[in-house]
């Protein structure tokens, strides 16, 4: 029997990489991901979990350890924030193109400079283009349930890619909340054993890792963009077996009172959830309104994103990151991804949430108020804000 | 004469090649030759983690490998981590009942600015956690892969491209870090320094450290004949002349104790190593003299240590 138990978020992902037997977890604390890899240490201590447990030295070093266990056959995990994530970009690069499928939680975090270790989509957004599958997470139960699914996913012989799985900083992360943790056996159904198919071995000696001169480096790439969007139908596939086993099912872009609305609002992560609380109000009131949450980042999800906002005349896009120069990162793919469209929503995009800072139900008002007055005359702002002096 | 030294060989050096043909490395290049011998001591059952540098880029251009024993190769400072994540996979695995029992030995090989540079964190990070790996550092003395850039390991007086000598350079203005006391300094069971000028005793070591139970180090002095700025002919004898002149004694650290295994009665001037190589070209007898004491001083530093060792 499956139970409801209440978790932290950070817990519940634990929870999930102990379930999926992981091999290898190799981590540096950082605020605010620390619980996830203490719980795990405790499960490795006191034989909840058979693994190794690796406390290296750094970030950087935390992934370069998973990809040396993934290449010889290893089920790996890590989890970072913020600065950290920042430390190791080059290994994020390295993952992807390598084709080993570690499975990363990143606590959402701001980076510096000033220092601040609350949460916002700045370290995300910085590794937007790593070639690593994402999602973002709303609340603990998807957590749990997409940190299953990344193993599955990443770890298929069709795939062979790193998933990231994102959640907010502390208020997803450390909030406590009640998660149904699925039977052993149900999670063995869902996820094979790893079968890594070139794993390093003196029997069959193999080369990871060449170096690619200008005359072949072009088509490694080529190559890599093609597999990682054909993982698309995997990732599909894994969420449409986990619904099977679980009665959970996800898609890459939640539709959330969608029909016939006029405005949408778009968000990604736990503040989705404060958003639809403003939607239900508004819905209440019979307004033409809805909410579009971006599950799947990458790859990003064209086709059910451009059905989501058929027929809207406004998609208000609501970033928790700068992008210096450009303004929202979210907001400036979504419009591209608009353009080609006939008819297409007038996109506008608002700023807010940042290192920490709250986005209440109020700020969510003002957003989508703010939001319509754009669509409709236009902004002289250098930068559209919600809540910042 | 050939047949003779092929039947020498044959009773201390396997025959067989782990390290294919059709390399691009430099010739007279004596990082290859330790390689080379590296790769025979090591045999069959081994799993090579590789930094970027020049054996990287010598043995591994796509669609192309000399590698005939399984090789990883990510990023040019995380091979220490990378072996890490090897040998605690392999372990786990096999504490799983995930693969058979098997003992296969896991290396990881860099270069000085790998090592001594920008590999250090890692590499301290593995060797405090204890591994069981062998990390061999192969030390040409500068960045040679992109064009004989100075490091930490780069000695005194060399002329390099970043630390020219000119009229207010000497070159160098540092001593050579001394990785040997670093890695030594972390307690691990074996470290030893070694040249391919003295195969026998290269072999010897390497297969140690691969054997030894916990973390181990071997240090090899590479010479260079592109960076170093000598007549590619020389490599051997450039090699012999660094370890009979004391800069760079052949000596074991194993379990604390430290041993000599090479100890000339009588080291030779070092002008006669440094006169051979275009990087000291620009040295006067004065200068030669100062790093004459700084040998002398090492030595005697190292032979302090060896004395206070127990046999």
């Amino acid at each position: 029997m499956s139970q409801r138990v209440a978790l932290e978020a950070s817990h519940a992902v634990a929870e999930a990489v102990r379930m999926a037997d992981v091999d290898v977890i190799s981590a540096y604390p950082i605020t605010p991901q620390t619980h996830i890899p203490e719980r795990l240490a405790e499960m490795v201590a006191n034989g909840e979990l058979n693994a190794a447990y690796i406390p290296v030295e750094s970030e950087h070093s935390a992934l370069s350890t998973c990809l040396g266990a993934a290449a010889v056959g290893a089920r790996t995990f890590t989890a970072t924030a913020g600065q950290g994530l920042e430390l190791m970009h080059e290994v994020v690069y390295i993952a992807s193109s390598m084709r080993y499928p570690v499975v990363m939680a990143v606590c959402n975090r701001a980076l510096s400079a000033p220092l601040n270790v609350w949460g916002d989509h700045s370290d995300a957004m910085a590794v937007r283009d790593t070639g690593w599958i994402q999602v973002f997470c709303q609340n603990g139960q998807e957590a749990f349930d997409l940190t299953l699914w990344a193993f599955r996913v990443g770890e298929d012989p069709k795939v062979l890619f790193p998933v990231m799985v994102h959640l907010d900083g502390f208020t997803l992360s450390h909030v406590t909340e009640p998660v149904i943790l699925p039977e052993q056996s149900e999670v063995d159904r869902f996820l094979p054993r790893f079968q890594y198919p070139f794993a390093l071995d003196p029997d069959k000696p193999m080369t990871h890792g060449a170096f690619g001169p200008p005359d072949i480096y072009s088509e490694t790439k080529l190559a890599q963009e093609v597999a990682f969007r054909k993982s698309k139908k995997v990732i599909l596939q894994g969420w449409q077996e986990f619904g099977d086993i679980f009665h959970r099912y996800y898609h890459p872009v939640e539709e959330y009172k969608t029909e016939d609305a006029q405005t949408l609002l778009l968000t990604m992560g736990a503040f989705t959830e404060t958003a639809k609380i403003v939607i239900d109000e508004r819905r209440d009131k019979g307004e033409s309104i809805g909410l579009i949450s971006l599950r799947l980042w990458r790859p990003f999800p064209f086709e059910e994103f451009r059905q989501a906002v058929k027929g809207a005349k406004v998609l208000i896009v609501f970033d928790r990151c700068i992008s210096f120069g450009l303004g929202g990162p979210v907001f400036a793919e979504i419009r591209s991804a608009l353009y080609d469209e006939e008819p297409r929503p007038k996109v506008v995009g608002i700023i807010g949430g940042l290192g920490g800072r709250d986005m209440s139900e109020e700020d969510f008002d003002y957003v989508i108020n703010r939001g319509r007055e754009i669509a409709e005359k236009g902004s002289d702002r250098i930068l559209e804000t919600v809540n910042i002096r | 004469m050939k047949a003779q030294a092929v039947k020498f060989g044959e009773k201390l050096v396997p025959t067989k090649e782990f390290l294919a043909e059709g390399h691009s490395f430099c010739i007279g290049c004596g990082e290859a030759l330790a390689l080379r011998l590296a790769c025979k001591a090591l045999g069959k059952d081994v799993i090579i983690a590789n930094a970027t540098g020049c054996i990287e880029i010598c043995t591994s251009p796509l669609p192309f490998t000399s590698w005939r024993v399984p090789w990883i190769h990510t990023l040019f400072e995380n091979t220490a981590a990378v072996i890490s994540g090897v040998e605690a996979g392999l372990k786990t695995l096999t504490k799983k009942n995930k693969r058979p029992v098997r003992d296969i030995k896991c290396v990881a090989i860099a270069g000085d600015g790998g090592t001594s540079d920008i590999g250090i964190q890692a590499l301290s990070g593995a060797f405090e956690r204890n591994h069981e790996f062998l990390y061999i550092c192969f030390d040409n003395e500068a960045y040679m892969n992109t064009g004989v850039q100075r490091s930490s390991a780069t000695p005194y007086g060399a002329s390099t491209t970043t630390a020219p000598a000119g009229k207010f350079s000497i070159g160098q203005i540092t001593r050579k870090k001394n990785m040997v006391a670093i890695a030594a300094a972390h307690d691990i069971p074996y470290v030893a320094t070694a040249c391919p000028s003295y195969r026998f005793d290269l072999m010897k070591k390497v297969r140690k450290g691969a054997e030894v139970k916990g973390p181990a180090y071997v240090h090899i002095l590479s010479p260079c004949p592109t960076g170093w700025r000598y007549s590619t002919e020389l490599t051997v004898k450039i090699g012999q002349l660094a370890v009979q002149t004391g800069i760079f004694p052949l000596y074991e650290i194993e379990n604390g104790r430290y041993r000599l295994n090479a100890d000339p009665p009588k080291l030779k001037p070092i002008e006669e190593y440094l006169k051979l190589q275009g990087r000291y070209r620009h040295l006067t007898g004065e200068q030669i003299e100062r790093i004459q004491e700084m040998v002398n001083e090492d030595y005697a530093k190292l032979k302090k240590k060896v004395a206070a060792s127990p046999m």
